[in-house]
């Protein structure tokens, strides 16, 4: 071998070993890459996680309510029929918690107070409405089940630590002795929560429900639906299908895809000045409400029904118009029906867009306290997220794990109604 | 009453359609040559009876409530009247009206008495009005129509005119949208000018929107300067584009290039979960989770975090922007042609090479495209702060502290009762049309970038 073979082999030799060296380099940085890109997405996956593994840890619990079953004697002396719907219910029911309590000193106010705050502030409205339905009850010993109020409902639940010093907590340890009384009795019980969904809002969180939030969010997005579908489809049709080719089309369409990409905040301020300042329209009504949501989810709806409309093959039009339909006949009778399916999954994702909307909600009023269900769409009312809102700016412990359930809630009707659109656009989409 | 009227007219408007159809079916029958198909006469007369009914009604209930006012306020004696400011004259009809209701307090004097009165009969005059005169131009109409109908009359045409309108008018309800905003913004923020000069808002230091409620009132005069509420606002959004870009984009390249085809189909839907759970309850996500995490991180490593801190509202701001960057980033580089692609590799680049240094220089501009779509999104974004950010404006950029943003002070501003007569509420409104203006330019200088470079590829 020659010197020159031999170098030029040591030559290919070292840069063989540069290049795999080189090579592991650069497989490494890939192998980093891939990792990074698996530690972001299992971040989001991971953020995702917690988000929804803490509201159910906390929002569980709001679905049972703690309630005490007790026998009743309805005193004649407190209850009289001709009063009624008046009369000392809640002395009824006290009267009828001390008899289980012997050694509970009857005479004195603080001691009886001390016990019957055992009770919600409801349980003597329902036992009312009981006797008022029935007055041949008076006189009688009737069994009831009512809620607890709401320090008594976390002790229930186990939320309250026994080992806190008395003066931290927001029950004594005579309540404490008292309740776990009525627990070995059986008395207590923890049944579903359905004032969750039948009772409105109230100031105590054991009374506390979703149904004014949910038929409010009802009207709004009924109103927001009547509105923006006919509207959204009419605009889509005329610049999908009629509208010449010229400036003011243009100008249409940019100003579709910017309003789409206005903060909602600013819709607020639009339906505040505009609506209820200009036109005095009521404040805190579903109908403003869904007027307002109405022209935030119209160019949702419009960019959903131009897709739907442009994926109608044109050879559908070129055969309607060759038998002679007029232009308007090929889109009302052929074109749309066909991009139907289309139209509807946009709508619906849109409408869910609009029930998770809170920010110009507040801004029209409504987070009002409002303890009764709105019957029309011109009544003052809540809706699911200013509900929410509300109910996280309450202080009160049990408002935690009702906020975390109304969300709860809230989380259902957007996977339900997300469901349908996906369920929609499988079922009957079509392929050409 | 209202609906009355929207029950007569649809009736009203059912008939005119089967009449029409019918006369137009008998001129056929007789053998004679119809321009126009039955069905098209009948449509004609419904939308001729329905669309200027319909306009009648809408004015007259946007109309109704201020005439009756004025007429009511008119018709007072001169010495109520005079010298009654904006907001007394508001209470004075306020009472009017308690008291047409029929809740009386105290003794009102007469004249407010007869006020309530006329104001009472006044409504109810409206309302049967309303009835009347909707059925009266309704069924005019009919009549019209139904005479109309004739072999040679131009039913189709004609209605189909009516219905191009209609459809003109639903698109140009989104110009009235723009229009709507930019009037409602633009006349409350002269008004906050006329009592706060435009100076002190746009280059203050303060932002204290008090105002006194004696005119002796001690430090009663507040502070209108912006300075320090969009600092808030630039902290939050940075901290949130600090989650939002680095995490977005990685995980964007990793699902368009690396990714196993089923994880790529299931990790995209659970990415567009993210992205569609309403902002309030990232807010209270925020509150519950992230800001006590935070701050006992915080005090684990000796740092004092505020309750409130631009790190929680910022960071959960940045996990709900996590999918929009990252679907924006994924589509830009999917629009990078094969070829380039190909090139990268067939000279001997890994894939990550590729990425790195063909694919992702390629797709840049759709990816800013994308990333200043977000940065407008987080700035108008409102419940995430307004539940987790403060309410004090202080001037300051250390991400542990509390800042307020626009959007936080907006809503606290205009929360409850609200006048449109003093410069707190009306800051509310120059806010919003900074607000607006600051993500109309980002918005269309994005989608101005994104469309540029699709059409480049395309």
């Amino acid at each position: 071998m020659t010197d020159a073979t031999q170098s030029a082999a040591h030559d290919a030799e070292g840069r063989y070993k540069l290049i795999a060296r080189s090579l592991v380099r650069r497989r490494g940085r890939q192998a980093r890459m891939k990792f990074y890109g698996m530690a972001a997405l299992g971040f989001a996956f991971l953020m995702l996680a917690i988000l929804v593994g803490s509201l159910l840890m906390s929002g569980y619990r709001a679905f049972t309510q703690t309630h005490v079953t007790l026998s009743v004697f309805v005193d004649p002396e407190e209850v009289k029929v001709e009063r009624l719907p008046r009369g000392d219910f809640d002395d009824v029911l006290a009267a009828s918690l001390a008899e289980l309590f012997p050694d509970v000193d009857t005479g004195s106010r603080a001691e009886m107070r001390e016990l019957s705050s055992i009770l919600s502030n409801g349980a003597q409205f329902q036992l009312r409405d009981m006797i008022v339905d029935d007055p041949e009850l008076i006189g009688t010993t009737v069994t009831v089940t009512v809620p607890v109020s709401d320090p008594f409902d976390q002790l229930g639940k186990g939320l309250v630590l026994r080992e806190t010093p008395e003066d931290q907590r927001r029950v004594t340890d005579q309540q404490i002795a008292w309740f776990d009384a009525l627990d070995e009795r059986g008395a207590i019980s923890e049944p579903f929560n359905w004032a969750l969904f039948t009772h409105a809002d109230s100031r105590f969180p054991e009374l506390a429900g979703l149904k004014g939030a949910l038929i409010g969010s009802f009207w709004a997005l009924l109103v927001c639906f009547l509105i923006s579908f006919p509207l959204g489809i009419g605009a889509a049709i005329y610049l999908e299908e009629f509208a010449p080719k010229n400036k003011i089309s243009d100008f249409i369409e940019i100003n579709i895809n910017n309003l789409a990409a206005v903060p909602s905040v600013v819709f607020g301020l639009l339906a505040l000045a505009v609506f209820i300042n200009w036109f005095g329209m009521p404040r805190s009504a579903p109908f403003v409400g869904g007027m307002t949501l109405a022209l935030m989810t119209l160019p949702t709806i419009i960019i959903a029904t131009r897709a739907a409309l442009k994926a109608v093959p044109p050879s559908i039009r070129e055969a309607a118009l060759g038998v002679g339909a007029s232009r308007q006949q090929v889109v009302f009778d052929h074109v749309l029906p066909l991009a139907m399916p289309g139209i509807l999954t946009g709508t619906i994702i849109g409408l869910a867009q609009a029930l998770g909307e809170t920010a110009p909600l507040l801004l029209i009023g409504m987070n009002a306290f409002i303890t009764s269900a709105a019957s029309t769409p011109f009544d003052s009312a809540t809706a699911l997220p200013t509900q929410i809102f509300i109910w996280a700016d309450s202080p009160e412990r049990g408002f935690v794990s009702r906020t975390s359930a109304a969300i709860l809630v809230l989380l259902g009707f957007l996977i339900l109604m997300n469901g349908i659109a996906v369920f929609l656009r499988n079922r009957l989409h079509r392929s050409w | 009453m209202t609906t009355l009227s929207f029950a007569i007219l649809l009736v009203v408007a059912i008939t005119g359609f089967v009449l029409n159809r019918q006369a137009a079916y008998a001129i056929g029958t007789t053998g004679n040559r119809l321009h126009s198909i039955p069905w098209f006469h009948g449509l004609y007369s419904a939308l001729t009876i329905l669309v200027p009914a319909i306009v009648l009604v809408l004015v007259w209930l946007v109309a109704k409530d201020p005439i009756i006012d004025m007429i009511v306020m008119g018709g007072l004696p001169d010495e109520a009247r005079t010298g009654l400011s904006d907001g007394e004259t508001q209470l004075l009809l306020a009472e009017i009206k308690s008291i047409a209701g029929g809740r009386i307090f105290g003794e009102p004097e007469d004249w407010k008495l007869a006020a309530a009165e006329r104001f009472a009969s006044l409504h109810d005059i409206s309302s049967i009005a309303l009835v009347v005169v909707t059925a009266l131009l309704a069924i005019v109409l009919l009549i019209i129509t139904r005479k109309q109908v004739g072999r040679e009359f131009r039913a189709r045409q004609r209605a189909e005119g009516i219905i191009d309108r209609l459809l003109i008018f639903c698109s140009v309800v989104a110009i009235f949208t723009t229009v709507g905003i930019i009037a409602a913004l633009l006349f409350e923020t002269i008004k906050f000018f006329r009592m706060v000069p435009i100076t002190e808002f746009l280059f203050g230091m303060n932002w204290e929107p008090q105002i006194p409620i004696r005119e002796d009132q001690i430090a009663a005069t507040g502070a209108f300067g912006w300075i320090p509420v969009i600092v808030g606002t630039l902290v939050i959004t940075t901290v949130a584009l600090l989650v939002a870009a680095p995490v977005g984009l990685a995980s964007a390249m990793y699902l368009n290039e690396f990714a196993p085809r089923q994880l790529r189909a299931v990790a995209k839907p659970i990415l567009e979960i993210l992205a569609g759970i309403p902002t309030v309850v990232y807010g209270f996500f925020a509150i519950l989770v992230v800001a006590p995490a935070l701050r006992s991180a915080g005090q684990a490593l000796g740092l004092d975090v505020s309750p409130n801190t631009a790190l929680a509202a910022g960071g959960v701001m940045g996990i709900m922007l996590i999918p929009f960057i990252s679907s924006f980033a994924d589509d830009a580089m999917a629009a990078v042609p094969r070829s380039l692609r190909d090139g990268a590799l067939a000279l001997g680049a890994t894939r990550a090479e590729m990425m790195v240094q063909v694919v992702f220089p390629a797709a840049i501009p759709g990816i800013v495209g994308g990333v200043l779509l977000a940065v407008s999104r987080a700035i108008g974004e409102t419940m995430i702060v307004v539940m987790a950010a403060g309410l004090i404006a202080s001037l300051t950029i250390n991400p542990l502290d509390s800042v307020t943003t626009v959007t936080v002070q907006i809503v606290t501003l205009l929360i409850g009762d609200t006048s449109f007569d003093n410069p707190k509420t009306l800051a509310a409104f120059a806010l919003g049309m900074m607000l607006f203006l600051v993500t109309l330019v980002i918005n269309i200088f994005a989608l101005r970038i994104v469309r540029r470079y699709r059409e480049a590829y395309d």
